[in-house]
Formats: structure tokens, C-alpha cells, sequence
């Protein structure tokens, strides 16, 4: 199944996830501790994000560390200035309109 | 444009955009048919009403064409007029049959004038991220279900530790 960005941040726990990670990288035990759910439900969020290409795991001895893929978040970014710029494009037209029918 | 705001708990993209023209004029660009259609689809893509009947319960039946002539419906539909002040509607994809596939989405316009400047204030209510996204496929996006707020803020944050 592809995953993408949107749906890793459509979950309010893994944005949660995302915030806490973005500071520092945290292990999957760190990471439930700020939680009330199981580590089974934190480490399957996990999964869906890594799945998503937004959270990178790395090994470090016998840990396991989760970071974030800051470029990944910036995608989200992009896709909400797309949106800006068809409703800038429709208005600037606008304004081309109105400055016709004003003469 | 301004005051471009994402509400996750609203599930509502808003934002406000003053013209340099008279409230009037406005208020016809946006409910006049022949006048919506040569602003309404952002270039190189053209709009093509079939039908539009701005009374409540009315309907507007248009197309966005593609410059490949590729058509994309949508059905409009007006649920309040209040006339030069505010108008709403449920907009949702359709095919060229005007079979609209629902959930859409409900936008509320607000228009006012001052000195001369009209500004209008457009929010858009989303229920459903598939349904932006499909929105995004076509290359058109109308709101969204998340709070981006918190992610930009955390995305200006962390570009300035790198």
C-alpha cells in the first residue's frame, strides 16, 4: 500500500509523534511515555510514518532512534500553496475583469 | 491575498482578498454568469457554464476545461442570498450528467465595500481529505481537514536550526 504525507499527519498521535521527534531523535519507548495508548498502538503510528517516508529509524547499538524527515514535511507546504496560488491566479484575473467593465 | 488560514478543527480553509472596485461590480463578477467565466478558471484552464441560476436553490452547472479540453464538473448549488452582502453555496464534482458526488464542500462568501474597495472574505468547510485530494489531481485544491498551523510553525522553527 503507497503511502503518503497526508495521510501520515491526517492522525492527531502521530502529529503529536511528529512534534515530539522533530526536536530530537527518540526511541520507541521515549516516544509511548508521552502517551496513554499501548506501545503497540505507538509503534504501528510509527510504522505508518515510516511508511510515509516522513520518520527515518535509525539503529544505534541496541536502540532503535526515530528522527524526522524535515524535506518531507515541506512537501505538505507546497500542497497548501498550491491552493494559494489558484485562488491568486482566479483573483488577479478578477481584477483584470473589474478594471474592464470600470471603463 | 490575506489572512490565509487552515483550521484543522473547523475543517476550514478562509481567506480574504480586497478589489479595487466598487461593491456592485464585484458582487456581479462573482453571481454573473457570463462575467464569472472570464475569471473563474485560473489560466491556461477556461470555465464553461452550462447553466447558472443564482436564486436559492438555484444551481450552477460548469466545467473547468482543461487546455488539452479535458472537462472536470462541478455542481453548484445556492442554499442563501442575502443580495451584496453574502451568498452561500455546496459545491461538489459532478459528472457531465449533473450527478454531483457528495460529500462536497460549503462555501460562505461575505462581501463589504470601503472607499471604493470592495473586500471579499471566502471560507471554505471540507469534510473529507480524499476528497482534497482528488481536488489536488486536478490541480485545483479547496481546503483541507488538518491544521497546518502547528506544522508551519514547527517548519519555520526548524529551518532556522538549519
Amino acid at each position: 500500500m503507497r503511502r503518503d504525507i497526508f495521510q501520515a499527519i491526517a492522525d492527531p498521535s502521530r502529529r503529536a509523534i511528529i512534534t515530539l521527534i522533530a526536536l530530537q531523535a527518540m526511541t520507541p519507548n521515549a516516544i509511548a511515555d508521552n502517551f496513554n495508548t499501548t506501545r503497540q498502538a505507538v509503534s504501528k503510528h510509527l510504522r505508518i510514518l515510516t511508511e510515509c517516508e516522513l520518520v527515518r529509524a535509525q539503529q544505534q547499538g541496541r536502540e532503535i532512534y526515530y528522527s524526522l524527515e524535515v524535506e518531507k514535511l515541506k512537501e505538505i507546504d507546497l500542497w497548501v500553496n498550491q491552493f494559494r496560488k489558484i485562488w491568486e491566479t482566479r483573483f488577479s484575473q478578477l481584477d483584470d475583469v473589474l478594471s474592464t467593465l470600470k471603463k | 491575498m490575506n489572512d490565509f488560514l487552515v483550521d484543522k478543527t473547523t475543517k476550514t480553509v478562509s481567506f480574504s482578498r480586497e478589489f479595487d472596485a466598487e461593491l456592485s461590480l464585484v458582487w456581479d463578477a462573482y453571481t454573473k454568469q457570463e462575467l464569472l467565466d472570464q475569471w473563474w478558471a485560473p489560466k491556461p484552464w477556461t470555465s464553461k457554464t452550462k447553466f447558472m441560476d443564482f436564486t436559492v436553490g438555484g444551481r450552477r452547472f460548469y466545467a473547468m476545461v482543461s487546455p488539452e479540453g479535458d472537462e472536470h464538473w462541478s455542481l453548484q448549488t445556492y442554499t442563501s442570498i442575502s443580495p451584496k452582502t453574502n451568498f452561500k453555496l455546496l459545491n461538489a464534482f459532478a459528472d457531465k450528467d449533473e450527478n454531483p458526488e457528495l460529500p462536497g464542500s460549503e462555501w460562505d462568501l461575505t462581501f463589504s465595500e470601503r472607499n471604493g474597495k470592495t473586500t471579499v472574505r471566502i471560507s471554505i468547510y471540507n469534510e473529507s481529505l480524499a476528497r482534497l485530494e482528488k481536488m489536488l489531481d486536478m490541480g485545483f485544491k479547496e481546503g483541507t481537514a488538518m491544521n497546518l498551523k502547528n506544522l508551519e510553525e514547527l517548519l519555520a522553527t526548524l529551518s532556522k536550526q538549519q
